[in-house]
Order: C-alpha cells, then structure tokens, then sequence
C-alpha cells in the first residue's frame, strides 16, 4: 500500500477507534438509565426510588390476576419468575396481550408499603412466534381476550 | 499479505465511473425483476398463506416488511460507512457518488422501519412509541441519514461535502452494534431477535421462509435502486466529459 494511503487509513482507524471509545465509555456511564425498566428484584432490593414515575418491568405470575367485577381495577404480581414479586394495582384498558405468564412493563410509583400503582400497562411481547397449533402442543395458550379476537378475524377471511 | 489479481483489476477499475456506468447497465433489468418476483413471493406467501401467530394473530405479518425494512436501513449504512472509508484512504470518486446515492434510500428504509414498528406496537405493546434503547438508537440511525443528506446541501465545495459526509458516515458506523444488541445489553420493550446465528430461530419454516424471501427481495431491489441513483449522480458529475455528452446525445436522438 502507498505510504500516503497508509497513513490515511490509520488515521480513519484513530478516528473510527476514538469515537466508539467515547461512545462506549458514555454508554457504560448511563447503563442504568438505558434501561427502560426495573425488573422486579432491583425493587424488590429497594433500588427503585419511591413514589417517583418509573417502569416496572416483568412477567405476570400465573393465578394472580384479579379483576374488579364492578370497574376497569386490577390486580396482579410483577415476577421474575425467580422468588422476586411485586403486587401491582391499576386502573384502565389493558392490551389485548396482556394474560397470566406474559411480559409487560408498567408505568406508576411505587408507594412505600411497596405496591406499584401503574398509570399505563404495555404488553411486552417475545421472540417466539408460532401457529394457533403449535402453540398448543407447546402448552402456551393465548389470552382470551385475543383468541376470541382471531376468531373473528379468520371467520372475516 | 497478496490480493489476488482479479480483485486488484476490478478495485482500478472501479475508480473509473464510466466503466462502472457502462458495466452495470445490463444489470438493472435483472435486479428489477428478481427484487420484484422475490418480494411478490414473500409478500404473498407471508400475507396469505402463513399461519397466524397464536398470540398476536395477524397483526405479527407486518414483520414481512418491517424486518427487511431494518435490515436495510442497517445494511446501507454500513455500505455508506465503507464508502466513507474509501473515499478518505483512497479517494475514489466513485466512492463518494455512491455515498450521495444511498444516503436518501436508506433513509428511506429507517423511515419505513420506524412506521411500520410504531403501527405494530400499537396493537402489540399497546402504544405507538417506547423511548427504548432499540427504538432510540433506529431513531437515531433516521437523523444521521437525515444528517449527512443535510451536510452535502450545506456545503458548497462538493469535495469538502464529499469528505465531511465520509467522517459523518464512518462516526455513526458506531451507531450499527448498539441498534444490533441494544435489545441484549438493556432492558427494552422491543424483544430480543427471533434469528440468531448460533441457535435455530424462534419461529417455524412456515413463518421465516417468507420473512427470507422478502429480504432477499429487499436486497434485490435496494442494490437496484442505489446503481439508479448512482449511474444518475454519476452522469450529473461527470457532465463535462465527453462520454456522458456522447450518452446523452445518442440517448436524445432515440425515437
């Protein structure tokens, strides 16, 4: 390689190399406020602050949704799925993908006696995607609400 | 280290935009019609024929064009990136040219991600927008596309253009690993990817045979639609030669 071209390219390589040093190093420095969420055993571990608006993120433990006959009020446990809970109250629509076993993230504060009042739930969806019939082998079952809603939806077309 | 002659031969050779001009002429048809039938298959088979997600039902078939859509807006830039690299070392015409082409279809293709995740996020998360590291960093890949279009216009020397578009695009190469594990490093709303190279993808043949096929035709016609939009940048720059005066003289007194 010519010399001139040489110098050049390292130059670029400085340059490329002092960029994602900066980058990286910025990004290491705001790691925890990158994260959209506090899972539940930073909560748990009174890591979150109190009655301030954050996200509370997780997976909604099998049984413990319990819904208000009356009103749109809700209750269910936040886990990890690892002995890390945290009971959650909210108000208002939920999405079609919320259910037992499904990931959500939650806005609210949390109070002192350690509940999360949530002002919005978001369905949080994973990786996996697969047919009505396979689902079923696996063992997963959609919620109700989205069942009944493909239903129509194949009934349509 | 040897490079192997043929490859020394089409590196000189792609320093003359003529040649590159004449050369790829007969590729554009095919291109087309390949990008065309591929992405007609993918679309077709995706929007008809596969099954629906046993969760998300069929709001999941935006996937056939959101995921192409950001692969593309990720590939093009790395394109631009490698562009930008050329132009600085070796100070390739060529490589700028193409840099100036690029840059508005891939932004394009963020534009097009970014939509097509917020219209599926709605009835998936249950809004249109998470300020998460994924949707973030893509809003972010939007602005330095949007960034180096404006650069180009801002500066009147195209040489000087040339070259802050190149150190422009080759900073935000940063951007392309953080889009790529922002979902493994943070915690996010969007989910972690369904395909990964190690591991068989979370999804069965009947839902990514055409999720390929569309991406594939993606591909198809993205190198289309660059070699258009260079050959046109290529015949604007290079006006005073009398090659581009002869092409465009033959192409005038066609019928």
């Amino acid at each position: 390689m010519h010399p001139k071209r040489k110098q050049r390219l390292t130059l670029v390589a400085f340059l490329f190399a002092g960029v994602a040093l900066a980058v990286g190093l910025a990004l290491f420095a705001l790691n925890e406020n990158i994260n959209l969420f506090y899972p539940p055993d930073q909560i748990a571990r009174g890591e979150a602050p109190v009655d301030q608006r954050i996200r509370a993120g997780g997976m909604v433990l099998e049984g413990s949704v319990q819904r208000d006959p009356g009103s749109l009020a809700v209750r269910f446990t936040l886990s990890d799925m690892a002995g890390h809970d945290v009971p959650v109250v909210y108000e208002g629509i939920l999405p079609d993908l919320f259910g037992e076993g499904q990931g959500i993230v939650a806005t609210g504060r949390l109070r002192a006696n350690g509940t999360f009042e949530a002002s919005e739930v978001l369905a949080k969806h994973d990786e996996n995607y697969m047919p009505p019939e396979l689902a079923e082998l696996a063992g997963r079952k959609a919620p109700e609400g989205q069942r009944a809603g493909m239903a129509t939806l194949d009934a349509g077309g | 280290m040897k490079v192997p002659a043929p490859l020394v031969r089409l590196w000189h050779r792609l320093g003359s935009p003529r040649w590159f001009f004449e050369t790829t002429a007969p590729w554009l048809p095919w291109l087309l019609g390949l990008g065309v039938v591929l992405l007609g298959a993918g679309a077709f088979w995706g929007l008809a024929l596969a099954p629906a997600d046993y969760l998300q039902g069929n709001s999941f078939r935006i996937i056939y064009v959101h995921v192409p859509a950001a692969i593309l807006a990720q590939s093009c830039y790395m394109l631009m990136g490698t562009c930008g690299v050329v132009l600085l070392v070796w100070r390739m015409k060529l490589a700028d040219m193409v840099l100036e082409a690029a840059a508005p279809i891939g932004a394009s293709f963020t534009a097009l991600a970014l939509i097509t995740g917020a219209v599926w996020g709605k009835p998936t998360w249950g809004t249109w927008w998470a300020w998460d590291a994924r949707v973030t960093s893509m809003l972010i890949l939007l602005f330095l596309y949007l960034g180096i279009i404006g650069l180009r216009q801002a500066l009147a020397r195209p040489e000087a253009a040339g070259r802050a578009c190149a150190i422009l695009a080759i900073v935000g190469l940063v951007n392309i690993p953080i889009i790529k594990y922002s979902v493994d490093w943070w915690l996010t709303l969007h989910q972690p990817s369904t395909f990964k190279l190690t591991e068989k993808p979370a999804m069965p043949p009947s839902m990514w045979i055409p999720l390929l096929l569309s991406v594939l035709g993606f591909y198809a016609l993205f190198v289309w639609s660059v070699l258009q939009s260079t050959r046109v940048v290529v015949l604007e720059r290079e006006r005073r030669t009398a090659w581009v005066q002869n092409f465009v003289t033959e192409q005038g007194s066609k019928p």
